[in-house]
């Protein structure tokens, strides 16, 4: 009898211990697919995403590309330092060789290697600079999808300048405020505030005029600029409408080094 | 005994050291005049009371930037009901014009250094 009841008890408790086991597991799985696709579908179906088309070949003007830049750095009091080991850059131009690089094959002409190509922060999808830093002072807005800097949160480690496949952060190795343009009363151009010594910036799609309704500084220059109109459009990726989608439906463009799988949001009319 | 006296002035003045604190407050005039603030001319309310203010301006403005920042909130409704545009620059400094004549004067007297400034430009700020 002993026996037999023993026999049977350590039966059981082995199948109990295998059931919750392998159940445990299963279950947790299940309901985790569950609750992740419910989170994606949300996110696809109500949120927005601003996304920039870039035409590369408009903005082969100097004269284009130059007043977006200026407008920019004016509205966000972006410092002004020659040394490029300290400068900081909101949006800027480098060559086509060097902002695609696995673009441009053994044959790509030497004029098109060396056109110009303006750069900004891509507003990934997936922004791995994000993910690498450690207070949360850059976080991705789950409205509108801009990768936002919280300035005072900021400790200044730079692991997002080393995360960021696109060099699109800047550090204030400097105090800023000493090599900020003024006008001629010597009074900021605006009173977006400076940044200081020891923290990271870079471009916030210009969040601050979006919230007036206002379109980004940038695109609002050049399109003041003869010729100029349409070399930045701006819009919303969510609306399937906008004129950004428009765009992308219609021409030719590419983003930088989407094999990374960052999700980059500034696409390029080639 | 004749070591006495040296052991008795040794005493008194160590024990005058040691009181030092004491004696050095209750002899002086130290006591520190309150700063005189300059108060906006043509504002008669804060967006809280004076009281809460004076006492509580920092933690509403952690809010205000937490608000603004964070969660992009920016307008705020006060205990009267009325509402203000959660902005350091913008409502603060709207009323209380000259930053030094307010802001740094009793923050000098409390001893306290905000790092506002470090970022925040003032409108009328000039190099």
């Amino acid at each position: 009898m002993m026996d037999e009841s023993r026999r049977s008890f350590l039966k059981e408790t082995g199948w109990a211990a295998l059931g919750l086991g392998c159940g445990f597991p299963l279950l947790t799985t299940a309901c985790g697919d569950s609750s992740a696709q419910e989170e994606s579908v949300g996110q696809a179906g109500a949120s927005r995403q601003w996304a920039m088309v870039v035409d590369i070949e408009k903005c082969m003007e100097e004269e284009i590309r130059d007043a977006c830049i200026t407008a920019c750095h004016r509205a966000h009091n972006v410092p002004d330092i020659s040394d490029p080991e300290d400068e900081v850059k909101w949006i800027w131009s480098e060559e086509y060789q060097n902002v695609f690089p696995d673009q441009v094959h053994t044959n790509t002409a030497s004029k098109i290697r060396q056109a110009p190509v303006l750069i900004l922060c891509n507003h990934c999808d997936s922004p791995p600079c994000v993910r690498v830093c450690p207070t949360q002072a850059t976080w991705k807005r789950d409205e509108d999808g801009i990768v936002m800097m919280d300035m005072h949160r900021c400790i200044g480690c730079r692991y997002c300048i080393a995360a960021c496949p696109y060099g699109s952060r800047s550090f204030n190795w400097r105090d800023p405020q000493d090599f900020i343009e003024r006008d001629t009363n010597g009074e900021y151009y605006s009173d977006y505030p400076t940044r200081t010594k020891g923290v990271v910036e870079k471009c916030n799609f210009c969040a601050e005029r979006l919230r007036e309704g206002l379109q980004p500084a940038c695109v609002e220059a050049v399109n003041q600029v003869d010729g100029g109109a349409g070399a930045l459009v701006f819009g919303d990726l969510g609306e399937p409408d906008s004129e950004v989608n428009q765009i992308l439906g219609e021409r030719l463009t590419i983003a930088r080094r989407v094999g990374l799988g960052t999700g980059p949001n500034v696409y390029y009319i080639v | 005994m004749s070591d006495k006296p040296k052991i008795v002035a040794g005493l008194t003045l160590f024990l005058a050291l040691v009181a030092f604190p004491v004696w050095y407050t209750l002899g002086g005039e130290s006591e520190v005049a309150a700063p005189e603030l300059e108060y906006p001319s043509d504002a008669d309310v804060c967006v809280e009371d004076t009281e809460y203010m004076t006492a509580n301006h920092m933690d509403l403005l952690n809010q205000w930037r937490n608000a603004v920042v964070r969660e992009g909130r920016r307008e705020y409704v006060a205990a009267s009901g009325e509402r203000y545009v959660m902005s350091l620059t913008g409502t603060c400094l709207d009323c209380h014009t000259s930053r030094d004549e307010f802001c740094t004067r009793c923050h000098d007297y409390a001893n306290v250094e905000p790092k506002c400034w470090d970022c925040h430009v003032d409108p009328g700020e000039t190099e």
